[in-house]
């Protein structure tokens, strides 16, 4: 059973000149992760608003749990949580008093507004900051209140729209431990990153899109055999190259060793991450080579969209200026 | 019954910011009472109106109708500050009234001119301004005033939802009210005026607000009834159709404008 469904989306801005969404189709299965990889400006947050009831496509087709978008909004409101790039909850109210205001906005009794919201307190670990105002709060802080407010009706399907992009790596980490927890519990989640690192981690099957485009789809073990997975690089003086390149073949088992000569660097994929870089570490001190760097590369986006495309991932600037005025905000 | 009892939820969530950082209510009262006190002692001496108790009499009326049509601006400001945050965006994606949002607002900026109002009138008292009128008229004078404010406020959510900027908010709305109100009755009679700008200022809704504020509140209308133009003869009258019409107008086409807010 499909949890969400879209089919054929086109969204325009400006009177056609922009272009957001060009012909954009997906769908989720119920109780599994979407990931939706893509650069700035590629139509991420255009399909996510369209898909949460905020905007309505010029053409195509969107359902959700079922229910026909455009045509029973409401309906799709009462079972949906969004929780979208800018923590959007009232920045001088209290954690407290946010979660208060929106469970009472989904109707909830006075009481079942308390109990849900202290649960939600806990469960985001804001309980000892539930009656400080958000405007206190850190990034991290405000991404997990947002996150807690989506979730007050315990929504079937959730969309997060880039739910780590400005956080710390810490901020980060905390993040996926709550999105993890959260699919454990069975929702059916569309997020969408920039972070190809993000939809492997969370994801159960990516699709990357660029330019209003799902261009690729699957497993993230598919697109990275794909993009060619990990490398293992190692920069070392001039007369060692010959030496590294040996250890290089020797550590990944032989295909594919690049070797450029201008930047003394020697790679080859590797399948067995961090335990290729020990050896490969090990072997050079055995033979008193010492690197100027050697570390384990994974693919980037831009890796992804260079395997996939053939160019590598860039901005549309105009769309995304014309989608965060008014939405932006100091940091 | 879920429309109403939304919007007042949003309302409390304006009564809570304000119970949250109690400077918002302190800041919201202060320029006005500033107004009212440079206005009596700036003016006020040099301005001979001819009537028992001095021009603070005719002051007052004006500058409560003033403060209720800057309502306009901090609903748009407020509103467009939302729209930034992405705050309006996640009321959008909730299960509720699509206008709720909106009175909610309204009706908060409104609550907001309750403690504004009553802290004018105690400082008016304290300057000298006496009601003539009785209990009776005095408050509905208050009343009058309370839904001029919530009728200008709906300008400010047209104004506040059209905006991308709350700068841009802020400049445009102070474009908007500093114009109608002095282009009024409000603090110098019309007769001083060029012709034409006489007539416009005696059928400015602000003018007919001001000239029946003074009637409630015991007053011949002295700065009005200059040109004797019908707005000027019947205040009271014309001031509840404007009040209709701003509502008729800016309601409905704001209601709109929230439900294609993002389309922009």
């Amino acid at each position: 059973m499909k949890a969400v469904i879209a089919e054929g989306l086109i969204k325009t801005y400006n009177k056609g000149s922009i272009k957001a969404l060009d012909g954009l189709s997906l769908d989720v299965e119920e109780g599994t992760v979407l990931g939706v990889l893509g650069p700035n400006g590629a139509g991420k947050t255009t399909t996510v608003r369209i898909l949460a009831t905020l905007l309505a496509p010029d053409s195509g087709r969107v359902s959700v749990a079922g229910i026909d978008v455009l045509k029973h909004p409401d309906e799709v409101r009462k079972i949906i949580g969004l929780s979208g790039q800018y923590a959007a909850v009232d920045e001088t109210l209290t954690g407290w008093d946010n979660l208060i205001m929106f469970g009472r906005l989904y109707h909830l009794s006075a009481n079942a507004a308390k109990s849900r919201a202290i649960e939600l307190l806990e469960q985001f670990n804001l309980t000892e900051a539930a009656k400080r105002p958000i405007r206190t709060y850190s990034g991290g802080m405000r991404r997990r209140l947002d996150l807690a407010a989506s979730l007050i009706i315990r929504p079937k399907v959730l969309f997060l729209d880039e739910p780590t992009t400005g956080l710390d790596p810490r901020g980060r980490q905390d993040m996926w431990g709550v999105i993890d927890d959260l699919v454990k519990g069975g929702v059916t989640l569309l997020l969408t990153t920039q972070y190809l690192e993000e939809a492997d981690h969370l994801a159960d099957e990516i699709a990357v899109i660029d330019h209003g485009k799902v261009i690729a789809r699957g497993t993230s073990d598919l697109l990275k055999k794909q993009v060619g997975g990990e490398r293992l690089e190692i920069v070392v003086e001039n007369q060692d190259l010959t030496a590294a390149k040996e250890i290089v073949a020797q550590v990944s088992g032989g295909g594919g060793i690049n070797v450029d000569e201008g930047l003394r660097q020697v790679s080859a994929p590797v399948t067995t991450g961090s335990k290729a870089l020990i050896e490969a570490a090990k072997l050079l001190d055995e033979k008193g080579i010492h690197p100027l760097d050697i570390g384990l590369k994974r693919p980037s986006l831009d890796d992804v969209f260079l395997a996939l495309t053939g160019h590598v991932a860039e901005e549309k600037k105009d769309e995304e200026v014309l989608l965060t005025q008014g939405r932006k905000r100091g940091k | 019954m879920n429309a109403i009892s939304d919007a007042l939820i949003i309302t409390k969530r304006q009564l809570l910011q304000l119970a949250r950082v109690p400077e918002l209510i302190l800041f919201s009262i202060i320029q006005p009472i500033m107004f009212v006190l440079l206005f009596r002692f700036v003016f006020g001496g040099s301005i001979d109106t001819g009537q028992p108790g001095g021009y603070v009499q005719l002051l007052m009326p004006g500058i409560f109708v003033q403060t209720v049509a800057f309502t306009l601006a901090a609903t748009a400001v407020g509103l467009t500050a939302d729209m930034q945050k992405g705050l309006i965006d996640r009321f959008r994606s909730l299960p509720i009234s699509r206008s709720a949002v909106l009175f909610g607002r309204t009706l908060g900026d409104a609550a907001l001119n309750i403690v504004v109002l009553t802290a004018m009138g105690l400082t008016g008292y304290i300057v000298g301004w006496r009601p003539t009128s009785g209990l009776f008229n005095v408050f509905l004078g208050f009343s009058f005033l309370l839904v001029f404010g919530f009728a200008m406020s709906w300008v400010g959510v047209l104004i506040g939802l059209s905006v991308r900027e709350e700068r841009v908010a802020t400049n445009a709305t102070f474009i908007a009210v500093f114009p109608l109100t002095f282009l009024s009755n409000a603090f110098a009679p019309t007769t001083g005026m060029p012709k034409p700008l006489q007539y416009i200022a005696e059928w400015n809704p602000v003018s007919t607000m001001v000239a029946a504020c003074r009637q409630l509140f015991g007053l011949e209308n002295q700065f009005g009834a200059t040109a004797g133009s019908f707005p000027s003869e019947n205040p009271l009258m014309m001031s509840i159709v404007y009040m209709i019409l701003i509502m008729a107008v800016f309601i409905p086409l704001s209601v709109r404008k929230y439900n294609n807010s993002s389309k922009r």
